[in-house]
């Protein structure tokens, strides 16, 4: 009884959330400049979270440690973008090959990308497409690799998403995949803008449609774990001979929740291509899934908030607020609003991160010399800081191109290392906002 | 038939560099059950080295030199970053679950491309042209390059090296032992740490052979350059028996040859199904035999 009610709040809470962060996002997509990094942060994020959490449910809810992330979003992306290049544009795209195989266009079967149900229709069927074609591989590729163990399932399916990847540039499947050329004049998230007759925009929607698509499908996998198969899925990934031996066919649901996530990586597919604007097999590597498997680390292996809270963190850093690393920075005059910021920052990084680390140490073993040097450095630092005060004008060292990834690279592992747990361990967002009245309820029902 | 031999030459000495790297994979995964992702990258960046420090030390050494100086510190400092990866990525999750240290692996591997791709700019390096091994000879029509012919002998001799280390020494039969049971060698009073740094040192000293050997065939070095060779290596040493140190050897050789007669069959665009070739062999390996050709049983434990 008290569950079904707590469940039923919680789904209430949850629609309200998601309900208010979408009109959020119209609101300031109509209110704000719409050529701001925040929209490029909102789409990718959408798009990133969405891959993510379907990466979470198969590594985080299913203990099955699998690479093939890019490769499904790839059949996802070529799906959709072959099944969505207008006719017209056809001859154009595919002009090496001579015109495309694929005589159709699913928005130009139901009245065009001009008209309301020919975008809606075309691209939503384009995209469940995309995602079935993402299972369909995934049934067939998890018939002989679901049987392996850990570490042999996550190199055969990185393997199977470089050979897909092969495959997709082959010169021999142009007229389909336009070989190793991009796909491109596929409808965007810009296509989903309102606009009038003159072209002008009345309403955008550009950034409303990936979050609209990936909040249902996030939330179609929300339900799924706290169902029946969620709980199957759960005790496979604590113990597999356990979970057997309670009557759950292991090869039955380890195939489900592959070729779920699949489906899902799939759509994150299409919407990616939607997002770059077109569909290349070169970007689908091996990198693409080390960077979703990160975010899913940085979360916490098994925390779906975290996923989504961690994808949004690590686009806005890439993308936006680390931006600044990659270009030479001087600071000339003594009073520069950017050179107090900065020198505040700095101060209170070294000063936290040292103390943060000493402490560390403390509880641990009882080893002198490294908070001596620790110690050391981080006065080093300030001293490099008070005579940068003193002196005025400064550049700061080392930042140009490709320097944003390697201090990116170095707090992932700093997560990695020391926190190892990622921002929200196995637990979700709700469960830490509402903590306190739980335990209450728990102490009560006692 | 000429070119029959040429690219079955081709291929014993891509196979080669291969199991050089892929030795490295076979006995960390022996001792740690860990497949170490980033060892295609300190692959990569023993190439860097070897391009930085040939231009740096031409300043100060005289030319004869600066090849067999360059070659030497490319070792030694590979061997360091090796032990240091070791000692700051993997070492503090010992206990953690085996996922963890597989992360901390592909973050490793993170880092040090980025870090190259920093450091280079991301242009292409060139490798500098090591002498004899650079200069090319006349085999049965065509011409290659002496590296070709000489890396199987090379590798052969160091596999042999190898094998007597761990077949006839203390440090080997630790490391047996370590392989073995990780446990039970630690109440016999075998210090581990030693013994995994240890194996992180001979990983990537073969990894710094491979690259001088690979880089001189194909001389452009780019960031992204060690990820391919290494997943193959760790093919090859999925395909001879994981743990296997002849069991990786000859996969690796098998896996260049196969790869090398991949790229010249007869139809259109065979090139792009190379690296595709490689896996589809791991997938067919896997399902048919996960332990490979040498590999040893294993049997879980509840």
């Amino acid at each position: 009884m008290t569950l079904q009610k707590k469940d039923k709040t919680g789904a209430l809470i949850g629609l309200a959330a998601a309900a208010a962060l979408l009109i959020l996002v119209v609101v300031l997509e109509n209110t704000l400049s719409p050529t701001s990094q925040l929209f490029v942060v909102l789409k990718k994020g959408a798009v990133y979270s969405l891959v993510a959490v379907s990466m979470n449910l198969l590594n985080g809810f299913t203990g099955l440690f699998s690479l093939g992330q890019a490769g499904f979003m790839l059949l996802g992306a070529y799906t959709y973008a072959i099944l969505t290049v207008p006719v017209a544009a056809k001859d154009q795209v595919y002009y090496l090959f001579g015109g495309s195989a694929v005589k159709f266009s699913l928005p130009d079967l139901f009245g065009g990308l001009n008209t309301p149900t020919g975008l809606i229709l075309g691209v939503i069927l384009a995209i469940l497409l995309a995602g079935c074609v993402a299972a369909l591989f995934a049934w067939l590729i998890g018939l002989p690799v679901l049987r392996l163990k850990s570490d042999y399932l996550a190199i055969a399916t990185l393997g199977f998403a470089e050979i897909i990847r092969a495959v997709f540039q082959w010169q021999a499947l142009g007229p389909v995949t336009n070989g190793a050329n991009m796909i491109t004049q596929i409808p965007t998230f810009n296509n989903f803008n309102i606009t009038d007759a003159n072209g002008a925009v009345i309403l955008r929607l550009s950034t409303f449609f990936p979050f609209l698509i990936a909040i249902l499908c996030i939330a179609v996998i929300v339900m799924l774990i706290n169902s029946s198969y969620g709980r199957a899925f759960k005790a496979i990934r604590e113990d597999e001979i356990a979970a057997e031996a309670m009557g759950i066919n292991l090869a039955k649901h380890k195939m489900l929740s592959f070729c779920i996530s699949s489906f899902f990586a799939g759509v994150g597919g299409a919407l990616f291509a939607m997002f770059v604007n077109n569909a290349q097999a070169k970007v689908y590597t091996s990198t693409m899934t080390y960077e979703i498997l990160l975010i899913v680390v940085i979360g916490g292996i098994g925390s779906i908030s975290g996923s989504c809270l961690a994808t949004f963190l690590y686009v806005a850093c890439a993308e936006w607020w680390l931006r600044f690393l990659d270009s030479a920075t001087t600071f000339a005059s003594p009073t520069a609003p950017n050179r107090i910021a900065f020198m505040v920052i700095f101060a209170v990084v070294v000063i936290g991160g040292s103390a943060l680390l000493i402490h560390r140490e403390r509880r641990g073993s009882n080893q002198v010399w490294k908070q001596t040097l620790v110690g050391l450095v981080a006065i080093l630092l300030l001293g490099w800081l008070a005579w940068f005060a003193a002196t005025g004008e400064l550049t700061l060292p080392l930042l140009r191109t490709g320097f944003r990834m390697v201090a990116f690279s170095i707090i992932i592992m700093v997560v990695v290392l020391f926190f190892r747990q990622g921002m929200l361990g196995d637990k979700e967002f709700s469960d830490i906002l509402f903590a306190r009245r739980r335990n209450a309820g728990k102490e009560a029902t006692k | 038939m000429e070119f029959f031999i040429s690219t079955l030459l081709f291929g014993i000495s891509v196979g080669g560099q291969y199991a050089l790297i892929a030795i490295g994979y076979t006995m960390v995964y022996g001792i740690l059950r860990l497949i170490n992702f980033a060892h295609g990258d300190v692959f990569m960046v023993a190439g860097l080295l070897g391009i930085y420090l040939n231009t740096f030390l031409a300043a100060y050494l005289p030319p004869a030199l600066v090849i067999p100086v360059m070659l030497l510190l490319v070792l030694i400092l590979t061997v360091a970053l090796g032990f240091c990866i070791e000692r700051v990525a993997y070492k503090p999750l010992r206990t953690a679950p085996r996922m963890s240290v597989m992360i901390s692996a592909i973050g490793v591997s993170y880092l040090l491309q980025n870090t190259a791709t920093y450091i280079t700019g991301g242009q292409p390096m060139i490798y500098p042209a090591i002498p004899f091994l650079s200069d090319t000879i006349t085999v049965a029509g065509t011409s290659i390059k002496w590296v070709v012919i000489l890396t199987p002998f090379l590798v052969v001799a160091l596999v042999l090296l190898l094998t007597q280390l761990i077949n006839n020494t203390k440090i080997g039969m630790a490391m047996r032992a370590v392989a073995k049971d990780f446990e039970t060698s630690q109440l016999m009073g075998i210090k581990i740490n030693s013994v995994i740094s240890t194996t992180f040192v001979i990983g990537s000293a073969l990894a710094a052979v491979g690259s001088m050997l690979y880089f001189t065939t194909y001389s452009s070095v780019v960031p992204t350059v060690g990820s391919m060779p290494g997943l193959k290596a760790f093919v090859a040493a999925v395909f001879g028996g994981i743990g296997s140190i002849p069991g990786a050897v000859i996969g690796a050789f098998l896996i260049g040859i196969c790869e090398n007669f991949v790229k010249i069959l007869p139809f259109e665009g065979a090139t792009t199904f190379v690296d595709a070739f490689t896996f589809a062999l791991l997938i067919i390996i896997l399902v048919f035999k996960p332990t490979g050709l040498f590999g040893e049983k294993a049997t879980d434990k509840v």
